[in-house]
């Protein structure tokens, strides 16, 4: 860890603000896309059935 | 004569074209995948850890300078996925490519989270810097409008229920968006110019930034574009596997009735 | 065209929508604006412009669903679509309509109401001249904003979130050109700006309102 000096506090908050917001992102990103697949291989999967 | 010639220019860009069709654009981005998470991976870590832990403080900005890492990178973002979106909006418009508008769509929320971390960014740096969260500085008030503009934009997908209604309303509204957007830059710079001397704290001004800070700043925005080419690729193959999804739907009810 | 006009403005007179309602909203804002803020002559005259301004938007907004929901509910707006008149040219007079019972009453009333804000004597001049230019761009782009917001059930929330961040250019320059005014200063680049707002406002989003009712009408 740097000495980041009387600005710490900034550094770090706009630091950790951006990357849970990036990793926020990404998580729903990650969630979307898996939801997305299970849906389409379920609809496959009913239309091979018939 | 024409003719010859945009067939030429056809042929050029076929590459580009393939990946308008949709079962192209799955096998394609699929592939494409692992490279670009390599390379954001690569990039990002690189350049951030550079920015926070190996550079010196700025003899005005103190350590503060290293926000210019993760602000910079992300407004520049803000204002790039909009263009990107007008432009894949206008695609949809001309040629009915699905994979464009769905493009578009798949980059909002992307947008609206880079333009987010720009202005929380911007107010923590503004603090120490201006001594004030909040300035009604034209840079910052176009920041608040681009936000709007974003909310409005994926209100209105979201609001559409028929998909290809929702993809032409939202490129009309890009389109008109986007020069209302430009016209706002335009009004904000008038209407509050000059009570925060832009040059002296922009640095995107070269001269104002000596390598040190300049060469990881460069690695860290190849590195938030390429976060973005690769949540644009996820997000896109998403919004096409849910179109797929709706169709099949569509023609099970329709078998069913 | 015209009888499209007549129509247009009969029906809005007789259901009393926009007409009172708006201004009754204007009169509203501007008096519970001292409430809010205090009393002090000085303070008020200072962000008069600003208030009036933004209180003109919003009584604006206000009647912006009705310019093609009840015509999109009753099918007429269909019948337009195969009429004669092009789409372009009636969502123009449609604007127009807007404006003639909502943006002229308000730009009207506007410089009376600047006395309740202890406006003082160019101001008046000003509110009127700025808003005689300016409201017919916020008419238009409520137009535009209308037409894409048409076709859904509960539009109004929506169209308030699309058509008011497409309001700050003119908003911005109204104000700014309306405060300059009153405190005497050169003003005659926002004007100029405002004017420049409406006059592409108008030539160019009745191909953009007019797109987007196809869109909604197939």
């Amino acid at each position: 860890m740097p000495d980041l000096g009387k600005y710490a506090g900034a550094v770090v908050t706009s630091w950790a603000a951006t990357l849970v917001l990036v990793a926020a992102l990404i998580a729903i990103t990650w969630w979307q896309s898996a939801r997305a697949r299970r849906k389409l291989d379920a609809a496959e999967a009913r239309r091979k059935e018939r | 004569m024409t003719t010859t010639r945009t067939k030429q220019a056809n042929d050029r860009w076929n590459w580009l074209w393939e990946w308008a069709n949709p079962v192209k654009f799955m096998s394609l981005s699929a592939r494409a995948l692992p490279w670009v998470t390599a390379i954001t991976v690569v990039t990002l870590v690189v350049g951030l850890v550079w920015g926070f832990f190996f550079t010196p403080e700025a003899a005005k900005f103190g350590s503060s300078v290293k926000i210019i890492y993760v602000h910079v990178p992300s407004a520049m973002m803000a204002i790039n996925i909009w263009v990107m979106m007008l432009v894949a909006s206008l695609i949809w418009l001309v040629r009915r490519h699905h994979v464009s508008a769905l493009a578009a769509k798949a980059a909002a929320l992307v947008g609206v989270v880079m333009t987010v971390i720009a202005l929380i960014t911007g107010a923590i740096w503004g603090e120490p810097m201006w001594g004030t969260y909040w300035a009604w500085d034209p840079r910052l008030t176009s920041f608040l409008v681009l936000f709007l503009f974003y909310l409005g934009y994926m209100a209105l997908w979201a609001a559409i229920e028929d998909p290809d209604t929702a993809a032409d309303l939202t490129s009309v509204l890009a389109i008109v968006g986007s020069v209302f957007a430009l016209l706002s830059r335009y009004a904000v710079n008038f209407w509050n110019q000059g009570l925060h001397q832009g040059a002296s704290l922009s640095l995107d001004a070269e001269e104002n930034v000596s390598d040190v800070y300049w060469q990881p700043l460069v690695i860290c925005l190849v590195g938030f574009v390429a976060l973005f080419v690769l949540l644009l690729l996820v997000r896109t193959r998403t919004e096409v596997r849910k179109r797929r999804v709706h169709a099949l739907e569509m023609r099970e009810r329709m078998s069913d009735a | 065209m015209i009888a499209l006009l007549m129509r247009d403005l009969r029906l809005s007179v007789r259901a009393g929508g926009g007409f009172g309602l708006g201004l009754a909203f204007f009169l509203i804002v501007t008096v519970l604006v001292p409430f809010g803020v205090g009393p002090e002559a000085e303070i008020l005259a200072r962000i008069a412009p600003g208030i009036l301004w933004v209180g003109a938007l919003l009584a604006c907004l206000l009647s912006l669903d009705r310019i093609f929901q009840l015509d999109f509910e009753d099918g007429s707006l269909d019948l337009l679509a195969t009429a004669p008149v092009p789409m372009e040219g009636a969502v123009a007079i449609k604007a127009l309509a807007h404006w003639l019972v909502t943006g002229l009453p308000l730009t009207l009333a506007a410089p009376l109401f600047g006395g309740l804000m202890s406006m003082q004597a160019p101001g008046h001049w000003w509110m009127f001249v700025t808003l005689l230019l300016g409201t017919p761009a916020l008419s238009m782009i409520g137009a535009f904003g209308a037409a894409l917001t048409v076709g859904l059930k509960r539009g109004g929330l929506l169209l308030s979130l699309l058509v008011l961040p497409l309001y700050v250019p003119t908003l911005i320059f109204g104000a700014e050109a309306a405060a300059r005014g009153m405190a005497g200063l050169a003003n005659s680049t926002p004007l100029l700006m405002v004017a420049g707002i409406t006059a592409g406002s108008v030539a160019l989003l009745p191909f953009a309102a007019a797109a987007a009712l196809r869109i909604n009408l197939r």
